[in-house]
């Protein structure tokens, strides 16, 4: 009963909140009477969401599908790759961990319009841009995990003279997990982030961070704010999925049991 | 050093390099281990009787000395899955079920589906697990945990057993319990076990040798051939016999110590 009480607090009570803050801000416009270029009011936003769907999902399309998850996946199977390779290697290590991390110092917005220049106005530069972006914090969470284990399971890996790729399949990554999921949920906030922010060096005549930048300069801020809608929206998504499939995997942690 | 000598050590040392300065972990040990004994190594923490047994596991390498485990040396014992490690924690992995942390070892050496699955079977009931094959590690006891990482070391076919105070964190009656079981088993799988405690009842009631080591430098100071009979209820604790060779036990510790 206790239980079921609190998962009914969990979703309740952070609605009841959010919707207290939505009806506090749709009060205040109307009775302040602020100009809709400063700030709409939600039911405007909510107007304007409803009457653009068709180019919201073409920006969501461009933007998140094709930028943010592409780049996201190319960045974070090169990230684990390459903390693959720098684990099995001490030469690697020394050498590859200090560019790695010169690599994740790079400013997004030098990065951007340098990768407008290579790969096009189209989603394949805001891809990079993302892979840029998330490849680090993967590389390095991945290595903290593959670091995890105690002397003591890999005293035992020993006794059974357990090969180095056995080892890590059966012990290593498993135990990694966490830490890699970790890297998961860092990355996913920065890919949106990385595919929106790309677009305003470049883009063709879609995608949110377009949008963004267009539209406020026609003053279409309730426009603005339904793409914002949407950013968040993919990223408590995106986030959630993350999660969901953490918690599947990771069952046994003692954070998620 | 007879045919029937499964391990056996010569002038063996073992000296760590600490930032304190060089540590001797064990200084000129030599010993025989038969095959079939129940050996235990019992004295105070730094005496070396871990570092002893993880140098027959090839866990660490001497600095001088010879050993040999099965006629080869520790890594080729090692190689050839001459032994089962038994360690203080049980060291289950939480996302495997305890059948699956069993097969472990299994699949590492290639065992087939179905030999695997026998060999579970089989080992779960010598100690007494029978039934919690699909339970997490974290669903069960400390004492169960033990029992099913000594299962695992079981399930393969290695003949030495080697055991790092593997009872040490339990309490006493879960302890006499698994101390039974573990005769019991020994009887059953006539294995040669290495058992390290510091326990002196524990060392008596299991042993048909006691190996009495003390510390600084890590060396034996008394073998003790056990005069127990084979057949050992819990309460042959309590004849005189049992309170003598403890005695013995007591006083070799205390040699060892003053000697310092």
């Amino acid at each position: 009963m206790r239980g079921q009480a609190t998962r009914m607090q969990k979703i309740a009570l952070p609605l009841g909140f959010g919707l207290l803050v939505v009806l506090l801000w749709e009060a205040m416009v109307r009775g302040l009477d602020i100009p809709l270029a400063i700030l709409p009011a939600p039911s405007e936003i909510a107007d304007r969401f409803a009457a653009s769907t068709g180019t919201l999902w073409i920006d969501f399309v461009q933007t998140v599908i094709k930028g943010a998850l592409t780049g996201m996946l190319i960045g974070t199977l090169t990230g684990f790759a390459v903390a693959l390779l720098i684990d099995r290697s001490d030469f690697l290590r020394r050498g590859l961990l200090p560019v790695a991390s010169f690599m994740a110092a790079l400013p997004i917005v030098g990065v951007a319009p340098i990768m407008v220049m290579w790969f096009g106005f189209d989603w394949h530069s805001k891809a990079a841009v993302v892979a840029v972006m998330v490849f680090f914090p993967m590389l390095v969470n991945t290595l903290a995990g593959l670091g995890a284990t105690d002397l003591m399971q890999r005293d035992l890996m020993r006794t059974y003279s357990a090969t180095h790729v056995q080892s890590l399949i059966k012990l290593r990554l498993p135990a990694a997990m966490p830490f890699i999921f970790n890297g998961l949920k860092i990355a996913t906030t920065l890919a949106l982030i990385g595919a929106i922010v790309a677009e305003y060096f470049g883009s063709p005549t879609r995608g949110m961070g377009f949008r963004i930048s267009t539209e406020v300069g026609r003053l279409g801020i309730d426009m603005v704010w339904a793409e914002i809608v949407v950013s968040a929206i993919s990223g408590t998504v995106l986030y959630g999925l993350v999660a969901l499939v953490e918690r599947w995997v990771t069952f046994w942690h003692p954070s998620q049991r | 050093m007879s045919q029937d000598t499964v391990i056996s050590a010569k002038n063996l040392s073992l000296t760590f390099q600490t930032n304190d300065g060089p540590v001797n972990a064990l200084k000129d040990v030599s010993l025989d281990i038969n095959r079939g004994e129940f050996v235990s190594f019992i004295g105070p923490s730094g005496c070396g009787k871990t570092t002893f047994l993880r140098v027959m596991a090839d866990l660490e390498k001497p600095t001088a000395g010879k050993v040999t485990v099965n006629g080869v040396s520790p890594e080729e014992a090692r190689k050839n899955r001459a032994y089962g490690y038994v360690f203080q924690a049980a060291g289950l992995y939480p996302w495997r079920t305890i059948g699956g942390n069993i097969r472990l070892p299994l699949e590492i050496m290639g065992y087939d589906k179905a030999a695997q699955a026998e060999r579970v079977k089989q080992v779960l009931e010598l100690v007494e697990l029978a039934g919690f094959e699909k339970k997490y590690p974290w669903q069960l006891s400390g004492g169960m945990q033990q029992r099913a990482s000594i299962a695992r070391a079981l399930a393969f076919d290695a003949d030495i057993l080697l055991m790092d105070e593997p009872f040490g964190a339990l309490d006493e009656i879960v302890r006499d319990h698994l101390n039974e079981q573990l005769l019991a088993l020994w009887k059953k799988t006539n294995k040669t076990i290495g058992f390290v405690t510091h326990s002196i009842p524990e060392a008596v009631f299991l042993s048909t040798k006691i190996v009495v080591m003390s510390p600084r430098p890590g060396r034996i100071s008394d073998v003790i051939d056990s005069p127990l009979p084979a057949e050992r209820p819990l309460d042959i604790r309590d004849t005189k016999e049992f309170i003598e060779l403890s005695h013995r036990v007591r006083e070799g510790l205390r040699a060892g110590h003053e000697a310092e």
